[in-house]
């Protein structure tokens, strides 16, 4: 009987394995879909629904971005489209933390509610969709508000962590759990017509220095609300530093952080 | 002194984006935040010359001082 890496060599076409033969090779092998996925991307062929990716993410960058572990912290506006994002990238194990469920003023922004949805968990909606669109994806969904007691086993094994928080005390928590178990944390947050993202390595303290002045208050958001433009912007920005993380490729916003300004197209970047 | 404020964001709204003022000498940042009217908290960043500053810096001639709001929604 041929093996499976036989039967993926025997049936690519121009470097590429269509989703059918991945499919095929799940039943015929009876392993998992993921462990098809990292077969082929470890033959140094793609799975076809990456091959727009190809130009830009090699193979090796690709199995890089099976093989990495994000946690997403929220799965409201920003998370929604974060996991989105990481899903359709290929990004291998996604944990998904919110405990909230969606309800109507939602549906202004976040990318998975809809009316019949309204009332179901966030995070179960986000595991449900993730699943249609990439099976290679394992995605661990959490209905419970990070703290930093459950916070070690949320985020102790990942590699980097998603901010999609909604509130400043929140996120301070978690930058505090990023520090103590040695993870990079990408930042970002909205506001009307404003958004910021950061990257924050162990040691660096960038969130607490962008809230030091901050307490258990909200921000500007708690007045001016959150539009749907702003938010996939600042969470797509999260995502592109994430996959830098994840590659060890590019620059990112280390150390720094960038202000978005929609409503004068103002960009502004500040080195802490 | 002359002393250059550029505020972000919000904090833009019915004042303006970047404009010079007139400071004695011993001013501070929190001088600058009382006399546009804006309260500690609203000022969530504060950079002076591209440097972290508090509300205590003292402000010297040519400062440029940016003000950042917090943005804390997801």
């Amino acid at each position: 009987m041929e093996s499976l890496k036989e039967c993926l060599l025997a049936r690519a076409e121009n470097g590429l394995i269509p989703l059918s033969i991945q499919t095929w090779a799940v039943q015929n092998f009876g392993i998992t879909f993921p462990a098809v996925e990292e077969a082929i991307l470890d033959l140094n062929l793609l799975p076809a629904r990456y091959q727009r990716n190809q130009r830009s993410l090699s193979c090796g960058q690709q199995l890089s971005l099976f093989r990495g572990k994000v946690a997403v912290i929220g799965c409201g506006g920003l998370g929604g489209y974060i996991i989105e994002e990481l899903a359709r990238l290929g990004v291998g194990h996604i944990t998904i933390v919110d405990p909230d469920t969606y309800e109507e003023h939602n549906l202004n922004r976040q990318l998975f509610s809809k009316l019949d949805n309204l009332g179901q968990p966030k995070v179960a909606v986000a595991a449900g969709r993730v699943k249609e669109i990439n099976p290679a994806v394992t995605i661990v969904p959490v209905q419970k508000a990070f703290t930093g007691k459950n916070g070690k086993g949320l985020i102790g094994k990942v590699d980097v962590v998603a901010d999609a928080l909604d509130s400043i005390p929140g996120r301070l928590e978690l930058a505090i759990v990023c520090e103590k178990y040695d993870i990079p944390l990408v930042h970002g947050s909205v506001g009307g017509w404003y958004g910021q993202v950061a990257t924050q390595f162990p040691g660096e303290y960038t969130l607490q220095k962008i809230y030091s002045r901050c307490s258990g208050e909200g921000g500007i958001e708690k007045d001016l609300g959150n539009l749907s433009f702003v938010v996939p912007i600042i969470a797509s920005m999260e995502v592109a530093e994430i996959v830098k993380i994840l590659l060890g490729e590019g620059s990112t916003l280390r150390g720094k952080m960038l202000s978005l300004n929609l409503l004068d197209t103002e960009f502004t970047e500040i080195t802490f | 002194m002359k002393v250059t404020v550029k505020l972000f964001a919000s904090l833009r709204k019915d004042r303006f984006a970047v404009d010079d003022f007139d400071y004695q000498e011993g001013a501070t940042v929190g001088h600058i935040l009382a006399s546009l009217h804006i309260s500690e908290k609203e000022a969530a960043i504060i950079f002076i010359n591209a440097r972290h500053g508090g509300v205590d810096s003292f402000l010297k001639e040519g400062d440029l001082v940016a003000i950042f709001p917090p943005v804390g929604g997801g």
